[in-house]
């Protein structure tokens, strides 16, 4: 079983339209993972039919029993998140902002704090064209999205007996959910779009990346646009020795996917090819030609 | 740490998007230079994982370095009872029998071993995890950007140091991070609006759906700018309509405005008709809900 990861720094970049494409490409049987967690975007592409649902529970959090409390304020001064509030001469727990550390219940003299197991969002996993597909959905607010991503590969790897590949659509961003994201990947697809921000989210996740030493692939989207920073965003691969496995030029065909059309891959045009090209070369390189 | 609260007399605006790559960064970086030709205002770069808008304002300017504490053991006052691995509940700490193993990565920073440790062995000790840059690159724009180091974790900390650099100041905009979870709620806490950037597409109209929804939790009034609008935004319009959001600014999709803010450029500067209407949403925004004109 070989796990790959699709991410990209920035968001906007493709990652998604990129991951559904080998989802739909790769041989062999596969088990999806959207690790988005904020917005997983990967079902609207391949509109998985539910086969179960679970909620999530992230970090405990602090709740303050009213009638024990004395009022002290022992807990707010304890608090480093600023969780604790005096609304109306009560103290109370903003459960945004509580991190679940428990400190607060460490120093209350009246044991008035206890922690409670928060449902702070639901995992799914569904089955579409391409295999099964764990992803979550995260109430709006909740912290502990690395926690989740953690739980979503946690899920797929208990399955993964019979599969050949985990494909893991990744968040943007270089911390906690990237993190979680890319430890125990064995290949990273990296995709970047030729632009001053995309170049410059792309060379941070690059070395976030290097630390967990998985093998990295990049991929250019919308290479067309601007090909004097393709130049230069090869330049920086073969310093890296990192090999660029694609150019995708900008095409209309990949936004009629997305508004619900038939799949990019599965259509002709020079995106079509260039993911085709993409696809055989991961192939190849996961040794499943 | 105090709890946020919402300071008096700031007029705090706040560029969000749920999903990245919509034109967050466009939009932020624009109505910011328009509002510096008339006020001062203070921009801050909250989206510290990958901070962009400095590529539109490159400047010199002060470097402080943020930090966050971790526990360091005092050996020969630890009498190895294990109570601090028992509070942690981050797995910082393990107790092992003849020593405490501490993983600085995973420490949030909560104190609660040290106060757990009967001892007093635990003393908490500074870890660098990111960097603040303020800068001023045009007169009356003062640029604070957060920038979390590669491979840590605490985001929500560099945030919270940048919001500390502008809490005097009258005007804030903040370019928020992607995504609805903590770093989004820090950027948004104690603002008076939020610009919501979309585009017309299901991940786009998907994502703005999640965002408003922390909006609408938080109590925050917002409108929507839709970018990168090819005429399909009959969806987004439908969702506005729905929930009374209204729909402030529509940018086209348009390879030359792509263009320009590809290679660090401001669209505003390159396009006069852009300046125009950049400065009619600010007005907006000013006019509407600060209840005084720009």
């Amino acid at each position: 079983m070989i796990r790959l990861a699709v991410v990209s720094g920035k968001g906007g970049t493709g990652k998604t339209v990129i991951s559904a494409s080998l989802a739909l490409l790769l041989p062999g049987k596969k088990i999806l993972v959207d690790a988005d967690v904020d917005a997983s975007n990967l079902p609207l592409l391949l509109s998985p039919k539910k086969i179960w649902e679970k909620p999530f529970f992230g970090m405990e959090k602090a709740h303050i029993d009213p009638d024990r409390c004395l009022q002290c304020g022992a807990c707010r001064n304890s608090c480093r998140s600023g969780a604790v509030r005096l609304d109306e001469n009560r103290y109370r727990v903003e459960n945004f902002r509580c991190e679940g550390c428990a400190a607060c219940t460490l120093v209350c003299p009246a044991e008035a704090i206890t922690m409670v197991r928060h449902r702070s969002g639901v995992v799914t996993c569904g089955l579409t064209g391409a295999g099964p597909l764990v992803y979550a959905h995260l109430f709006p607010g909740e912290g502990n999205s690395g926690l989740l991503v953690h739980e979503l590969k946690k899920i797929a790897s208990q399955r993964v007996d019979g599969f050949d590949l985990m494909l893991v659509d990744g968040p943007p961003g270089t911390g906690c959910p990237l993190i979680s994201t890319v430890s125990g990947t064995d290949l990273l697809v990296v995709v970047t779009e030729p632009s001053v921000s995309g170049d410059h989210d792309f060379q941070r996740v690059i070395r976030v990346a290097n630390r967990f030493r998985p093998r990295i692939r990049v991929v250019i989207n919308r290479a067309d646009l601007n090909p004097d920073r393709v130049v230069s965003i090869e330049q920086f691969c073969r310093e890296q020795n990192i090999p660029v496995i694609g150019r995708i030029p900008f095409d209309e065909s990949v936004i009629r996917w997305v508004r619900g059309g038939e799949p990019a891959p599965l259509t002709s045009g020079p995106a079509s090819e260039a993911i085709h090209t993409i696809a055989s070369n991961i192939a190849q390189e996961l040794g499943t030609p | 740490m105090r709890n946020r609260q919402k300071v008096n007399d700031q007029m705090r605006i706040v560029v969000a998007s749920g999903k990245g790559g919509t034109g967050k960064t466009l939009v932020t970086a624009n109505l910011a230079f328009v509002l510096s030709q008339k006020m001062a205002i203070t921009l801050e770069d909250c989206d510290v994982e990958e901070p962009n808008l400095h590529l539109y304002f490159p400047s010199s300017g002060k470097e402080t370095v943020v930090t966050i504490t971790v526990p360091g053991i005092d050996e020969s006052a630890c009498t190895l009872c294990g109570k601090c691995g028992e509070a942690c509940r981050y797995g910082a700490i393990t107790a092992l029998s003849d020593r405490v193993l501490i993983f600085p990565d995973l420490c949030h920073s909560c104190g609660g071993c040290a106060l757990a440790c009967p001892a007093l062995a635990i003393e908490e000790v500074e870890r660098p995890i990111g960097m603040i840059k303020v800068s001023f690159p045009l007169p009356g724009l003062k640029l604070i950007s957060g920038r979390l180091n590669e491979g840590e974790v605490q985001t929500v900390a560099v945030i919270r140091e940048v919001r500390t650099r502008s809490e005097d100041d009258p005007l804030v905009i903040a370019d928020a991070p992607p995504g609805t979870s903590c770093p989004l709620v820090e950027t948004l806490e104690g603002c008076n609006y939020c610009l919501l950037v979309t585009e017309p597409t299901p991940f786009g109209l998907h994502d703005l759906a999640l965002a408003a929804e922390v909006v609408q939790v938080m109590g925050v009034p917002a409108g929507i700018v839709i970018n990168k609008n090819d005429g399909n935004d009959g969806d987004i319009v439908d969702f506005a309509k729905t929930h009374s959001l209204p729909v402030l600014m529509s940018i086209p999709l348009d390879r030359e405005i792509a263009r320009v803010h590809n290679n660090g450029d401001l669209v505003c500067l390159k396009f006069p008709e852009w300046r125009e209407r950049f400065a009619a949403l600010a007005h907006c925004l000013l006019g509407e809900y600060a209840g005084g004109g720009a």
